[in-house]
């Protein structure tokens, strides 16, 4: 049993400012039946530019809705330029805390309101906040940028932290390894690394061959090799380079490497890039 | 408040007359069994007669019963005990997606030492895939671990089929039978299984006792060492107390079977059908079940919501979804079944007992479709 808070039950039990808005001015959604939790977060603002009503949906526990709860009630009557000032600590504080493992609902709370605000400004052209920099998390989707956020907004210390926070590392943890490298990187250099204006235009073709390579991992590869008791995980994408870790029967199996030429990579091939190259990671 | 618990899966009550069955051993009867005088010999008495209660539950012989601090000892003797008394030229194992953590777990940390594991699928109903079964022996297979039922969805295996296939093979069989023991009847006479885990507080007896069943003339190293007990399988005072629990628990269940289909059945699919004549787009996850389990899938809602709602009505349940379980992924059984995300996180499971009434499953029925409805207004994935 979670210890929550009394705040935390009280906006679970009655949630305030439930449902939609004719007509917003900002919209922002963040995560997906699939990650476990999701929010839609809408506002209006008023003549003078502050948030004069807002509301929300939540899919998801107890403290996703709660902090979905104390988020509106926190923004209400704010300037957009004040409600980014909001941070994930400031929505768990409102509750009287989170435990660690739950933290990551505030931030669901941050993220829909900056993909919000940023509806807003971008005159409506998008409810999803725009992934920024290399995603770290296939699993979650979580972003590079996402993580440093997370861990100088909290301060966090550890990989473990970074999960209870982002859920980045949460699902298959084949990125433990490079959260572990993003907090050496804040705390070895005391700022983050900022990223070169050179590497953005490539990003977005990046996300979609990620998306597009997950997809024929889900579609083409894992059913094959399932139905020999094996199985292959996505563990990283490095420019032309994709590493997997073999599972189940496939790992020690002495034909493994002709099944990665083979299926995995053929199968790659075939459906997202020639270029693409398979190797093996333990 | 009402208290209405559907978590037998988790434990059970006590019975009162297990607990009344053990009074006298905590006090009066507290003698050691090994000592050379007669207050200990009273007490070997009672170990005797527990242990015989256990094995006619089990159909067995009372020599083959070792006794153990329960269901994740017992696993964990059964397959480490058993590699630890092979010669080790054998280096694969076969165990299966569905397991619980206290085999999947010394699966995987066997695999870090060298063993290839092979974690067999299954069907999207929740059966083992027979197939993949009959594939992935070779004669390199050292021992083979299967569940007898599975704890999220009570799916129960067709371990005749699966014995004769695994035996004809020549490994060695385990099966984690910790929920079909007292729930279903076994009988270890008519089924070569080598190694069969149970443990007491799943069937109404107390917590921290459980047995393990090991055929007469299969290997075994214990895992705790520094005494005799047990024949020389398992080391320790016996817990005197919890074995004369286990065995009263499992003579009363012995007596019960019947009513387990006749009674606990009954309940179990009037409260499936209430759900889903009364609630919209719900799904029945499994087939082929033990009598007491029921595993429900609600469709855009969050379990962990489901189950503080139906906590504060004093309904106890437990739920397959991520936030239930402090992990950032629903349950590892509905993922290996293919359950849909949209359902996985919506699942909830309700196990009965004996105990368990008809006031207490209509009372679920009636408060079930206004806890899914608020949810459902809270939720962005509902059209409306």
């Amino acid at each position: 049993m979670w210890d929550y808070t009394e705040q935390v039950m009280d906006h679970f039990r009655h949630p305030r400012n439930v449902g939609l808005i004719r007509d917003p001015d900002g919209v922002g959604e963040v995560g997906s039946l699939a990650c476990g939790d999701a929010l839609k977060l809408m506002f209006k603002l008023d003549e003078n530019g502050r948030i004069a009503d807002v509301k929300f949906q939540t899919f998801g526990c107890a403290s996703a809705i709660a902090s979905s709860s104390a988020l509106t009630e926190m923004i209400k009557g704010m300037t957009l330029e004040e409600a980014e000032q909001v941070t994930n600590k400031e929505i768990a504080e409102f509750l009287g805390g989170l435990p660690d493992q739950k933290m990551h609902c505030s931030v669901m709370g941050k993220e829909a309101l900056d993909a919000a605000i940023e509806y807003y400004r971008s005159g409506g052209k998008t409810t999803q906040h725009e992934l920024e920099g290399k995603i770290i998390c296939t699993c979650f989707g979580v972003t590079e940028k996402e993580i440093e956020r997370a861990i100088q907004d909290n301060g966090l210390r550890t990989v473990d932290d970074v999960t209870n926070y982002t859920k980045a590392g949460g699902g298959c943890g084949g990125c433990q390894p490079e959260i572990q490298d993003i907090l050496d990187r804040i705390y070895g250099q005391g700022k983050p690394e900022v990223e070169t204006p050179e590497s953005k235009p490539k990003r977005l073709t990046n996300i979609e061959k990620i998306r597009l390579i997950q997809e024929t991992f889900d579609r083409e590869i894992r059913p094959l090799l399932r139905k020999d008791g094996g199985d292959v995980e996505l563990v990283d994408i490095d420019g032309e380079r994709v590493l997997v870790s073999l599972r189940g029967s496939c790992a020690n199996c002495r034909v493994a490497q002709f099944t990665l030429r083979d299926v995995v990579q053929a199968k790659l091939q075939e459906f997202v890039s020639p270029e693409l190259m398979v190797e093996e990671v333990s | 408040m009402t208290q209405v618990y559907l978590d037998n899966n988790a434990t059970t009550m006590t019975a009162p007359e297990v607990v009344e069955s053990m009074k006298p051993f905590w006090s009066q009867w507290y003698g050691n069994a090994s000592s050379m005088h007669s207050f200990g010999g009273q007490v070997k008495n009672a170990i005797d007669e527990g242990r015989n209660h256990v094995a006619t539950l089990l159909g067995a012989k009372p020599e083959d019963i070792v006794f153990t601090s329960g269901g994740s000892e017992s696993n964990n003797l059964a397959i480490r005990g058993t590699l630890d008394a092979l010669d080790g030229s054998k280096r694969h194992l076969v165990t299966t997606r569905v397991e619980h953590p206290a085999v999947l777990s010394v699966f995987r940390f066997l695999a870090k030492r060298g063993y290839r594991i092979t974690e067999l699928p299954v069907h999207a109903d929740g059966m083992l895939d027979i197939d993949a079964l009959n594939q992935s022996l070779t004669p390199d297979t050292a021992l083979v671990s299967i569940m007898w039922a599975n704890n999220e969805t009570g799916v129960v295996f067709p371990l005749k089929e699966i014995t004769q296939i695994v035996k004809n093979r020549g490994a060695v069989f385990h099966v984690d039978a910790v929920q079909a023991a007292g729930k279903i009847p076994i009988n270890m006479d008519s089924i070569p299984i080598d190694l069969l885990s149970i443990s007491s507080h799943k069937f109404h007896g107390p917590k921290g006792i459980g047995a393990l069943y090991v055929r007469k003339g299969t290997k075994l190293i214990p895992q705790i060492i520094g005494g005799h007990h047990e024949a020389n399988r398992r080391a320790g005072t016996e817990n005197v107390p919890g074995i004369v629990g286990i065995g009263k628990a499992a003579e009363l269940a012995l007596d019960h079977f019947s009513h387990e289909t006749d009674n606990v059945a009954v309940l179990r699919d009037r409260l499936e059908r209430g759900i889903m004549e009364n609630c919209k787009d719900v799904l029945v996850n499994g087939t082929n079940r033990l009598p007491n389990t029921s595993n429900v899938s609600f469709r855009f809602v969050e379990g962990e919501s489901i189950l503080m709602l139906l906590d504060e009505l004093g309904i106890s349940a437990s739920s397959g979804s991520a936030c239930a379980s402090g992990s950032l992924q629903p349950s590892h059984v509905l993922r290996a079944m293919g359950v849909p995300f949209t359902s996985a996180h919506g699942s909830i499971r309700y196990s009965l007992s004996r105990y368990t009434t008809k006031e207490e499953i209509d009372f679920v029925i009636q408060h079930m479709p206004p806890i899914i409805d608020r949810l459902r207004e809270l939720s962005p994935f509902v059209e409306r």
